[in-house]
């Protein structure tokens, strides 16, 4: 590919779970942040630490997220916690894809993708956003201040690392955010 | 452009993030109705040209449905709330009320 701004990588496959249920339950917080050892997110937050995490999906979805090859077994040890409550688990790890966005001008990839507003004072690291990027469902959190971590459908993973790098293509830069 | 707060993740979502779902407040009309007001059910709809109350889904985001109450000729929002409601709260109403005194929408006012 052409030369870009920033650094763009697929990075994965990562493990996934996804958890619906009561999210006010003990028990499925209890699944959740024993598996993958963070806190439990707020309304529209992730909490993420290196490979594990937690992102808050909707009202009644979270987003589990694992080593990939450690999935099996995460699966067993939150159905094993979960038995007995009403809830739906399931590995959606080979159905997703993940990228690593980072430089000092990666928020204007993303800013030139979705509708998202990517000031630094409204998108700041802890938040997740599940939005579109040009024409496909896609999701975001800010690992620190200059690095994305993006997830999407596997299936148009192609599609949005082209949007990305055709984005980020050297020269092209705005810089409304600096 | 048409901006909505979704009530279930307080993101302020573009409407390109949205799905419309039409008009709000339906009583959805069954077995043992009359043909009269099945009709109704099924085809007549509010046309404002001012406040208006919609379905609105965050399909893009966590995927729920919510309403809104808006204006069709200023694209001001009035607010948004849960779906889990037939009519909308006292405080959006309230909110018309002082923005548009003497206001109507079907039965509400």
């Amino acid at each position: 590919m052409s030369d870009t701004f920033a650094m763009i990588e697929q990075v994965g496959p990562r493990g996934m779970m996804t958890l619906r249920g009561d999210l006010s339950s003990t028990k499925l917080k209890n699944a959740a942040t024993g598996v993958a050892g963070v806190d439990f997110p707020g309304i529209s937050e992730c909490n993420c630490v290196d490979e594990r995490g937690i992102a808050w999906m909707s009202p009644d979805e979270v987003l589990v997220i694992t080593p990939y090859d450690e999935i099996a077994k995460d699966l067993k040890r939150m159905q094993k916690i979960l038995s007995g409550t009403h809830h739906l688990l399931a590995n959606v790890s080979d159905a997703r894809s993940v990228f690593m966005i980072s430089g000092a001008k990666s928020r204007e990839i993303i800013a030139k993708l979705s509708p998202v507003d990517l000031h630094p004072d409204s998108l700041i690291p802890g938040q997740f956003r599940r939005t579109r990027l040009a024409q496909v469902p896609a999701a975001f959190w800010m690992r620190d201040k200059n690095t994305f971590e993006l997830i999407c459908f596997r299936s148009v993973a192609d599609y949005v690392s082209t949007l990305l790098h055709n984005a980020a293509s050297a020269g092209s830069e705005v810089g409304y955010f600096q | 452009m048409l901006m909505l707060t979704c009530p279930y993740c307080g993101i302020d979502a573009d409407e390109t993030e949205l799905t419309p779902g039409g008009q709000a407040h339906l009583t959805r009309e069954t077995v043992g109705s009359d043909d009269d007001t099945f009709e109704s059910y099924l085809f007549m709809r509010e046309n404002p040209k001012g406040v208006h109350f919609e379905r609105w889904r965050h399909s893009y985001g966590c995927g729920k449905w919510f309403h809104a109450a808006r204006c069709t000729v200023t694209l001001e929002v009035f607010g948004t709330y849960s779906a889990q409601t037939t009519e909308p709260p006292k405080e959006i109403c309230d909110k018309i009320s002082g923005k548009r005194p003497g206001w109507s929408w079907g039965s509400f006012s």
